[in-house]
């Protein structure tokens, strides 16, 4: 059973219906605590994690061993960051368009050069990174 | 009339090890059993040289040289997690299921009959190919005998596109369908009971269906009436909707009276394994290992505290409950310690994985070990190694002897922070060669000759044994 103190404690700080200021019974305040992996994930089935290693997408945030969420039933649209696979092998950049056409990734440093996909690339989006997080210790 | 799916991915393991490593993709791959004995899946390349399941690693190695083909140690953190996706993505498309294998799941889609079915299981399939990678084929039928045979056309005949409805299909179509199929791939017959068939004349399934029922009844068994039954549009086997089966079985119990001496305990430790491999099997699943703890009162200050606990991870996952019994007993006996009031015990069961998934047959490994008393001596040399409390020492010691057969497992890419999958392969601009193509650098790849190095080093320190911690309360 809960008594009023485990209540309280359990309302947030943030809630909209506690800054809109109209007077209800607790209960209506009782909300899950704010979850991590709810903010980060919207498709759990679909949903990967991988490690970035190398600094080619420095610019858009993405540091070594930064991990990134990807999530394999978003539909890639230009721009998007993405996990590719080339030849074989998996890659982080961000989907372009090139003149022609084309597909092309795009890396977030200047020392990295645009890749684009040509007629003979074996190439394949194997997912959207919809997020990324990090721990400092 | 019912509307049955038997939705089954295709090369199951395999399909996993290539959805985390591309370079897999088009390459003859096998998937060796737990103890790398032998062959649990096949790509389609290997299928075609004539490998079959369950062959012996050491009978087709150098067949395996000679065409490249790479064979893989099993992963089953990484097929169990596969297996979950696919499993959940499927619940969206019908609230009935029965989850039949770790890649079999049977589907009640009459309510759905309203659509067209092929395009509603073209679209299970697009999905858990976009989702997770893993081709699936669909098969339906009037009953879940036939649901699996129209799976079967579904993955051998190319025209089917991945998905067969015999319900939408002509009878005529459909009986010379049948005739073209042997009686072996009939759900439930299997290879032992085909040739007593085929030598009453049964050469197809086209005539086993038109064979009379209750004859064949008396013939064989009440289980071949009702597949014959179902052969011809009768459900006679309901789905069975399952709750999702737990990752865990806890059994404990606080006794009455302390108590001290090793046989009460062992009795004890035995009832709760036994309890625990009855829900086992409830659940139709296999563990993977097995954990046994034993404490003193926590409360009673007269008394000195004692508490210790022990995860011994099972070689090849069982739900018989002599083998563990005696894995339990094992440890108890590693773990205990004379002279302290005991006043619980308990055992979990852990790294659950279906039944089905595993084959039996397959999966011998273990009762051979047993046979020779290998299993036995392993136990007995870490008991001589093993110092009073070392988990560690003991974990590396009791693993050593199957680490070699587990020579080329993937990373748990789904399962372990350590092992994700390692993005970034695009060289600087420096280092683009000359003809201006890049060349990729894939010394960083999960590759699978790097996966034992790799194992250790990603590792460090984390012992095997003792790796789960009780957190739950009784059951
Ligand atoms: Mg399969």
């Amino acid at each position: 059973m809960m008594n009023e103190r485990t209540i309280r404690r359990a309302i947030p700080l943030f809630s909209s219906k506690a800054s809109a200021g109209f007077p209800s019974p607790a209960d209506d305040h009782l909300e899950s605590r704010l979850d991590v992996t709810e903010y980060l994930i919207d498709q759990a089935d679909a949903t990967f994690f991988a490690m970035v290693t190398g600094d080619s997408m420095r610019d858009a945030g993405l540091l070594e061993n930064d991990i990134v969420v990807v999530d394999r039933s978003k539909k890639p649209v230009i721009s998007n960051i993405i996990i590719a696979i080339i030849d074989g092998e998996f890659t982080i950049k961000s989907l372009g368009q090139s003149k022609s056409g084309r597909p092309i990734l795009i890396p977030a440093n200047p020392d990295y050069p645009i890749i684009e996909i040509k007629d003979e690339t074996d190439f394949q989006v194997w997912g959207v990174v919809t997020g990324s997080f990090r721990r400092f210790r | 009339m019912r509307n049955i799916a038997l939705v089954d991915v295709n090369n199951f393991y395999v399909s996993c090890e290539r959805v985390f490593n591309p370079h897999l993709i088009n390459k003859p791959v096998v998937v060796l059993s737990n103890n790398d004995g032998c062959a649990v899946a096949r790509s389609n390349e290997v299928k075609k040289l004539g490998i079959g399941m369950g062959a012996p690693w050491f009978k087709f190695k150098e067949l395996a040289n000679q065409h490249g083909i790479v064979a893989l140690s099993s992963n089953y953190a990484l097929y169990a997690d596969m297996s979950n996706r696919v499993m959940s993505i499927l619940r969206e498309f019908s609230p009935h299921q029965e989850v039949y294998s770790i890649d079999e799941s049977f589907l009640d889609v009459t309510g759905f009959q309203s659509l067209n079915l092929v395009e509603y299981a073209q679209s299970m399939r697009a999905r858990i190919l976009q989702w997770t990678g893993l081709p699936v084929c669909v098969g339906i039928g009037s009953t879940k005998t036939l649901a699996k045979l129209a799976n079967y056309c579904a993955k051998k005949i190319e025209r089917f596109n991945g998905v067969c409805n015999f319900n939408s299909m002509q009878e005529e179509e459909l009986h010379k369908l049948f005739e073209c199929i042997p009686v072996s791939e009939v759900w439930g017959i299997g290879r032992k009971m085909a040739p007593q068939l085929e030598a009453l004349g049964f050469n197809h399934v086209r005539a086993l269906q038109r064979s009379d029922p209750k004859m064949m009844r008396n013939k064989f068994s009440v289980t071949m009436e009702k597949t014959i039954r179902e052969l011809n549009g009768t459900m006679c086997i309901e789905l069975e909707e399952r709750h999702r089966t737990k990752q865990q079985i806890v059994s404990s119990r606080s006794f009455g009276i302390p108590v001290r001496d090793f046989s009460s305990l062992s009795e004890s430790v035995t009832l709760y394994v036994s309890r625990a491999a009855v829900k086992l099997r409830q659940q139709a699943s296999f563990a993977g290992s097995i954990y046994v703890y034993i404490r003193t009162s926590p409360f009673n200050e007269k008394d000195p505290f004692y508490s210790n606990g022990l995860t011994i991870p099972i070689p090849s996952p069982t739900d018989d409950t002599k083998q563990l019994v005696r894995l339990a007993l094992w440890a108890l006996r590693k773990i205990y310690k004379a002279g302290y009031n005991y006043q619980k015990a308990g055992v979990m069961l852990s790294e659950l994985v279906p039944r089905e998934g595993i084959q039996t047959s397959l999966f011998s490994d273990s009762t051979l070990l047993d046979q020779s008393g290998n299993l036995m001596m392993v136990m007995d040399s870490i008991n001589k190694k093993m110092g009073k409390g070392s988990l560690k020492l003991a974990s590396e010691g009791f693993r050593k002897p199957w680490k070699m057969r587990q020579e080329n497992k993937s990373p748990c890419y789904t399962t372990n922070w350590q092992d994700l999958i390692k993005l970034e392969s695009i060289s600087p601009r420096n280092q683009v060669t000359k003809d201006g193509y890049l060349r990729m650098k894939n010394s960083h790849l999960p590759k699978l000759s790097s996966a034992e190095q790799a194992a250790p080093r990603l590792h460090p320190g984390i012992p095997v044994i003792a790796r789960n911690r009780i957190t739950s309360t009784d059951c």
